[in-house]
């Protein structure tokens, strides 16, 4: 019974274990590096959505995630990349239509934030870019009150 | 817009810039279509969406609860969607700051995921409620509702549950509208009203249904609710820019009270 338990119990790890390991280490890093900049709105009553995009961005390319915002909140979406190959990246918001969003952004090279206060409920579009520098894995979260 | 705070407060921790950006070209439908969704990001939490409800005043939260429901179902589908729904009534307990019924709840909860199959870390989760819970922590006890959402879903994707996944999301988001229709219905405003808009969401919540297994998806429950949701999305889909009228309101508000009706019967699943 006991070794049966233990055998149970070592296929549960390695199961766990692979779905941990769908993410590569520089997804888990961008995640780091992203977490550790939200630290900052979440000092002002922003609470972290506990969920996250990562991937590659190639140069000049961008990844468009939707997400659906209540009109009343604010929020503040956050990226970062892994590591400084990425040289800038930047992140833009565009309403349902596609129709770009005037948000309030905060830019440090690997690192960047934009704030929206929406006045209608429904599907957004955020837009993180690489504008300069290598192929990246960039992570993107958002906070909001 | 009012971030100027919390902006200060992250330039004076990374000596960033800050700056309004220009507006870029707009996105074409093509683009739009390609766009990434996901589970964890496109799908907002209750707690999202209870966040936004309080802003014109708190409604009352310990209205919304429900008698409690029956921790005993066999049906897997069921038991996600029911641990969904559970999800989004500790939101409320938290929202109402009331700390036994959260208790009860996180109980429930762990039951819920025990017939599952669910790892201990879910399990665990049930002691952090208590214990936040105890000390009246409620920023705490919101992130750890999230997070046990989460925990949920790894462990059905780690246990090949892949399907049960979105039952979870779907459960929380027609309880969560629950409460805050019933809430908008109770004070009525149009402001408040337009966070009832969200025809994305129950778009998504479809097409991830229509991508289940055969074997879940022809369940009574399941296309049950599966087939309502057309309806529901209907009903979510108002005019930009304007509120739903209180009839519109209450409309939905039947429509999403019929199916966590059918969620929570203990008859009907097979």
């Amino acid at each position: 019974m006991k070794k049966r338990g233990l055998i149970l119990a070592g296929l549960t790890f390695f199961a766990v274990a692979a779905f941990v390991c769908a993410e590569t280490d520089d997804e888990v890093e961008a995640h780091r590096q992203v977490l550790d900049l939200t630290g900052a709105f979440q000092n002002e009553g922003f609470k972290l959505r506990d969920g996250h995009w990562a991937g590659q961005i190639k140069p000049a390319e961008r990844a468009l995630i939707a997400v659906n915002l209540y009109a009343g909140n604010q929020y503040w979406f956050s990226a970062a990349a892994a590591n400084s190959k990425a040289k800038k990246i930047a992140i833009e918001l565009y309403d349902e239509a596609g129709k770009p969003l005037t948000t309030e952004n905060y830019n440090e090279g690997e690192r960047a934030s934009a704030g929206f206060s929406p006045t209608t409920s429904g599907q957004y579009f955020v837009a993180v870019s690489l504008v300069e520098g290598e192929l990246s894995t960039v992570c993107l979260v958002y906070s909001y009150k | 817009m009012r971030f100027g705070i919390a902006t200060r407060a992250v330039a004076f921790l990374a000596c960033g810039t800050i700056v309004f950006a220009a507006e870029p070209a707009s996105l074409s439908q093509d683009q739009l279509a390609k766009a990434i969704k996901t589970d964890s990001l496109t799908i907002p939490t209750p707690g999202e969406l209870f966040a936004a409800l309080e802003k014109p005043g708190k409604p009352d939260w310990a209205g919304q609860y429900r008698t409690p429901i029956p921790t005993t179902y066999r049906n897997r589908g069921q038991i996600a969607l029911n641990l969904g729904g559970l999800i989004a009534d500790g939101f409320i307990a938290v929202e109402a700051q009331d700390s036994q019924q959260v208790k009860n709840i996180g109980t429930d909860i762990v039951k819920l995921a025990k017939a599952l199959g669910v790892s201990e870390n879910v399990l665990s989760r049930g002691n952090s409620i208590n214990e936040f819970a105890e000390n009246s922590e409620w920023d705490a006890l919101h992130e750890e509702l999230e997070a046990t959402q989460n925990e949920v879903k790894t462990s059905m994707q780690s246990h090949r549950d892949q399907d049960l996944v979105i039952l979870v999301s779907l459960g929380g988001w027609i309880r969560g509208t629950q409460a805050v229709s019933a809430a908008v219905i109770k004070n009525y405003d149009e402001q408040s009203a337009k966070v009832l808009r969200q025809p994305a969401v129950v778009s998504f919540l479809r097409t991830k249904i229509n991508d289940i297994g055969m074997d879940l998806k022809s369940e009574p429950l399941v296309k049950s609710v599966d087939e309502q949701l057309a309806a529901v999305e209907k009903l979510v889909t108002f005019q930009s820019g304007k509120g739903p009228t209180l009839d519109e309101v209450k409309k939905l508000n039947a429509a999403v009270t019929k199916l966590m009706e059918e969620i929570q019967s203990k008859g009907d699943a097979k």
